[in-house]
């Protein structure tokens, strides 16, 4: 099994844009273009700027992504506020969330009812935190929440172990995934309570050295690394 | 409820007395006056907690807690809301004083807890979350689920607000007893309760700055947001009460503007970062090492650019618009010989005929002190913008590193080996399911390999096994250096001998053995490298730097050859110039003695400057040379790509179908990206840049146009043709390694271009040098005619050994002190760090 999916992955993408899609990309930039204005009023526009770390033409852009998920079910004026909500599995098949592993649980932890059905503030809110701008604490504070799978406010052992799994695909013995969960609790847990609070975890996540680059997703965001680092 | 206020944890104390222990002693007195009705009114010791955690970010940000569905933050909400400054002001002047007592109560109540504030501020986060959820809840109660149409709402709570105003003015009697003129309810605006309200006012406008780190949900943002922006505006007209209205609205006008426009600029800047979503794209499939390799791309780029600007702008379009024109000189002109083929494309793109005598290359230039109507100094020019592209070069280069070490902010932690492991091992860039296969696999062998080597936590035969087969490769790889450095270094002296005794003499082995030679160890070596590397068993982070490492030196014995050979032909060129100059001054004697006799018929010797003998002029062949080798190294790099990448791909996809083994597991496979070759292909062609750019002002401009095509076609090659690496590693942020070999290079380029410019007198009769002695002659010429007389004399003693030793003794010692500073730093660091962790073993026995 191991070797198919191996073969699966050696294939380059070679990719063929049809005409059709092509023209589709050009009337949506015309569309862009043209009437930026009426989807959302000026003050929207602001307002959404001063509350995620995007900029005007991100956050269109965003608008675009969330509506081609369900054309039918968004409409293309946001002046009047209309109360739009996507449901998880329109959510989760985004290509940026498709393969992650958490994906669900990052739509729970920021959508509004907490059950991964999402509204555009909930979509924006979402990215606005995934960007490479968004600061240390705040990505900590929402990882903490995507990694504490029962909404206990601490990430205990069964969190640990659901972490493990999904990131290796169970294919860790059982052993050794509580080993690894022992483990972490024994390195991260500094008042020794056996589970992982926001402190703990903000102390452990906050030293890591890759930390902001990796939980970050490339929608568009801002600033890309210094050059000569690898 | 506001004596909930009253109430707080250790972490608001401690806090709070860290910034503020002026306030403590003024706050005991509420203190005593309330601590009986707040043990009345105490619920549990959550919910207080809860208000604390209100109190204390009120105090920090000012944020209105206006619709929390009690009666007096509706009032409050209404007296916002008609536009009663003088309300307004009281409101602020009480928030404050509430504020106070919370503090007072906390610097009594914490003052046996030990002040932690770090932990303080990790509890307050902690607590933000339920508070939230409260305050939603409230929101949601009080005003129905009308979360959107804020207007409607707060034209409601103004009525309420009127009414329970007085209600409110009187509790505030009672409770407030002694304020600080807060409680001068009709009076109007004293000093400073306008001081107090314009600090309330900064403080929104600091929340609206900062309310995009806030972990709320966007709803609650918005509000939050809109509320603030309603109270900045509504008070800051009311401030300008006074003597400097006009003044401050103009300056808030101002910095409306300025917000405005910072916003836009922003937008701008982003909107001009080139290839970010090429990037992005790359990155995503392929993680970020290879991405590393097209920002560096870019980076390089940008950089290019500016010396293109600068050899563009200020040599070659001076000298094309006001120089002399093509044809009055010699120098200027196609000589007679060459003429019939100098259009040619042949000769166009060997780089000689029109493209040699023309602003492409140093020979072109005049060595007039001024040209055209601007008075244009030419050679000064020319020879600051050589000096001045090396000094940005390294200026930038030597900045970025700074950078890059700036924010390598200690991650060599090690005592989170699991948990990092566990919670940062997924990149969450992945947005493709065969990076993301191979992800998921290299996490669990990466999870394996640290399980084991937890149980078996020291076995000592495998160690010895390891460090015996590293030291082993180093052997291997040392002694390949040392071979093919040996190789070059006989093929050079073999071809030195055979130049010497004249090259016809020679078979087409004899006078290619160098490139060849050159071009075969390019091949092979780092094949072996990679060989030898996989003994070695590294995390292949760890390996590419090694290999990076290992070819860089290999590169280096090719950059040797080519200037030992540059060398050779300048010496040779020089000899020749002797010869010519001698042989010119005959050709004009005869020109004079033959031009006598005819010159009753014609009057001045007119000779056409295409047939004036000339000397070689080395210069313009060193900059060809450049040309050439950069021309020719795109052209291979492009034609690898094409058929090492494209070819390959489409065969085995293709041929898969009717071929007897399977070509995409099998034998060819796809290839993947060599991030070490191409990253060393940049650096080697941009130290190629370097040193030929002064022979060469075109050079720059040849290369911003390589890099541009072949960020296009690289993108495109990665994309279509190579397959993601079998161990996706992530790229570590800030590493100087790329950097550092740049540095070295371009050092190394520095080396002969600064010889050549100070030590080899420039040609006779070419170039803006020329009928100097040297190059640089052109400094002190300038300062003679350009400048004063006082000026050259300050320059001649400022230049003088006795005061440039001092100086440079100077610099030396600084550096020495600085880095004896940093290393203290440094070792103050590491023991800080040792010591924190000694406490948490403590905290953890105990």
């Amino acid at each position: 099994m191991w070797r198919k999916t191996r073969r699966e992955g050696q294939r380059p993408p070679i990719k063929v844009t049809l005409r059709k899609e092509w023209w589709d990309k050009n009337q949506r930039s015309e569309l862009e273009m043209g009437n930026k204005q009426t989807i959302f009023t000026p003050e929207q526009l602001d307002a959404y700027q001063d509350c995620t770390f995007f900029t005007r033409k991100e956050i269109l852009r965003l608008f675009y992504k969330y509506r081609d998920l369900a054309p039918q079910l968004v409409p293309l004026d946001y002046t009047s506020r209309p109360n739009v909500t996507l449901p998880y599995e329109l959510i989760g098949s985004m290509p940026e969330l498709k393969d992650n592993p958490f994906r669900q649980r990052i739509a729970e932890v920021f959508s509004e009812s907490g059950d991964g059905n999402m509204t555009l503030d909930d979509f924006l809110d979402m990215f606005s935190v995934l960007s490479e701008m968004a600061p240390r604490d705040l990505k900590a504070y929402y990882a903490f929440k995507i990694y504490d799978f029962n909404n206990d406010d601490y990430i205990c052992k069964s969190d640990l172990e659901k972490t493990v799994n999904k990131l290796t695909r169970n294919e860790l013995t059982p052993e050794e995934v509580s080993l690894a969960c022992e483990k972490v609790i024994y390195e991260a847990d500094l008042d020794n309570d056996g589970k992982l609070s926001l402190e703990d975890f903000q102390h452990m996540i906050i030293r890591a050295p890759d930390f902001l680059s990796i939980t970050s997703i490339h929608f568009m965001s801002k600033k890309t690394r210094n050059p000569g680092s690898f | 409820n506001f004596f909930y206020f009253s109430q707080c944890g250790n972490f608001v104390n401690t806090l709070f007395l860290l910034t503020n222990p002026y306030f403590t002693c003024t706050c005991f007195r509420f203190l005593i006056t309330d601590v009986s009705e707040v043990n009345n009114e105490e619920d549990s010791a959550a919910e207080n907690q809860e208000n604390d955690r209100g109190a204390d970010k009120e105090r920090k940000r000012a944020k209105p807690r206006t619709r929390r569905g009690h009666g007096r933050g509706r009032a409050r909400h209404g007296g916002e809301e008609d536009g009663d400054d003088e309300d307004g002001t009281r409101r602020a002047g009480q928030r404050r004083q509430r504020n106070r007592r919370g503090r007072g109560r906390a610097g009594n109540e914490g003052s046996d807890s030990e002040g932690d504030p770090t932990k303080a501020r990790k509890n307050q986060a902690n607590q933000k979350s339920k508070e939230d959820d409260e305050q939603e809840e409230d929101e949601k109660g009080g005003k129905s689920g009308k979360g959107k149409n804020e207007k409607k709402q707060d034209k409601k709570v103004d009525k309420k607000g009127k009414k329970e105003k007085a209600n409110k003015k009187k509790k505030d009697k009672k409770k407030s007893g002694s304020g600080s003129g807060s409680d001068s309810e009709e009076e109007p605006i004293t000093e400073e309760e306008l001081a107090k309200l314009k600090e309330e006012v900064e403080e929104k406008k600091k929340l609206i700055a900062t309310l995009r780190n806030k972990p709320w949900k966007m709803k609650k943002k918005l509000s939050v947001l809109k509320e603030a922006q309603l109270f900045v505006e509504k008070f800051e007209g009311a401030l300008g009460k006074g003597k400097g209205k006009k003044f401050y609205a103009y300056k808030v006008m101002m910095t409306k503007k300025w917000m405005k426009f910072q916003r836009d600029f922003e937008n701008f800047k982003t909107a001009c970062i080139p290839w970010e979503m090429k990037i992005k794209e790359i990155e995503s499939h392929f993680g970020s090492s290879v991405a590393s390799y097209f920002i560096f791309l870019r980076w390089m780029y940008g950089i290019n650019m500016i010396l293109f600007g600068l050899t563009f702008g200020l040599v070659m379009i001076p000298e094309a618009l006001m120089g002399k024109p093509y044809g009055s000189l010699p120098r200027k002109t196609v000589p007679r010989a060459e003429e019939a083929t100098a259009m040619n494309f042949a000769t166009l793109w060997d780089f000689s005929g029109f493209a040699q005598y023309s602003v492409l290359f140093y020979g072109y230039y005049n060595n007039q002190r001024t040209i055209g109507w601007l008075k244009f100094r030419m050679p000064l020019s020319y020879f600051l913008v050589g000096v001045g592209t090396i000094g940005y070069s390294f200026m930038i280069v030597i900045r970025t590193m700074a950078r890059n070490a700036n924010e390598d902010g200690g991650g060599d932690d090690t005592s989170f080996n699991f948990s990092w492991k566990m919670f940062t091992s997924w990149d969450y860039l992945i947005g493709n399911p065969e990076t993301a296969d191979n992800k998921f696999a290299s996490i669990t062998t990466s999870f394996k390999e640290a399980i084991v080597e937890e149980q078996e936590s020291r076995k000592e035969e495998n160690i010895h096994l390891t460090r015996f087969l590293r030291v082993l490769a180093n052997f291997l790889a040392l002694c390949t250096l040392a071979g093919s450095g040996y190789l070059i270094f006989f093929v050079v002296r073999r071809s030195q001998k055979f130049a010497l005794e004249g090259l016809e003499n020679y078979g087409w082995w004899e006078r290619n053995e160098v490139n060849m030679v050159m071009s075969l160890l390019g091949m092979f070596c780092p094949t072996l490298f990679d060989v030898i590397s996989s003994l070695e068993n590294y995390h292949p982070r760890i390996a590419l730097r090694w290999q990076l490492g290992r070819i860089f030196a290999l590169f280096l014995g090719n950059l040797y050859t080519f200037i030992i050979a540059l060398m050779d032909e300048i010496n040779l060129k020089l000899e020749e110039e002797k010869i010519v100059k001698y042989n010119m001054t005959i050709w004009e004697a005869s020109l004079y003695n033959g031009t006598i006799p005819e010159n009753s018929t014609a009057p001045p010797i007119q000779v056409d400057p295409a047939d004036v003998p000339r000397g070689p002029c080395w210069e313009t062949m060193v900059g060809q040379e450049f040309v050439r080798l950069t021309v020719s190294d795109t052209m291979t790099t492009y034609i690898t790509i094409l058929i090492g990448d494209f070819l390959r791909a489409v065969f085995v996809r293709f041929f898969n179908y009717c071929w007897c083994w399977d070509l995409e597991y099998g034998f060819p496979s796809y290839s993947e990206f060599d991030i070490s070759g191409n990253v060393l292909g940049l650096i080697f062609n941009q130290g190629m840049i370097w040193m030929g750019s002064f022979y060469a002002p075109c050079l720059p401009a040849i290369n911003v146009f390589r890099l541009h095509t072949s960020m296009y076609l690289q993108c495109w090659a990665v994309m279509c043709c190579n397959v993601p690496q079998e161990r996706v590693f992530k790229a570590s942020r800030s590493n100087n390694f790329y950097m550092a070999m740049l540095l070295f290079i371009l050092f190394l380029s520095t080396l002969p271009a600064v010889y050549t410019i100070v030590s080899i007198p420039p040609s006779f009769d070419c170039g803006p040098f020329s009928g100097k002695t040297r190059m640089f002659e052109v400094i002190s010429e300038t300062l003679e005619h350009d400048f004063p007389s006082w000026f050259g004399k300050v320059f001649g003693y400022a230049s003088n050994p006795g005061l440039i030793l001092p100086f440079i003794l100077l610099m030396v010692l600084s550096i020495y002190y600085l880095n004896a500073t940093s290393k203290s730093y440094k070792e103050a660091n590491l023991e800080l760090k040792k010591k924190l962790q000694s406490m948490r073993q403590k905290n953890k026995n105990c």
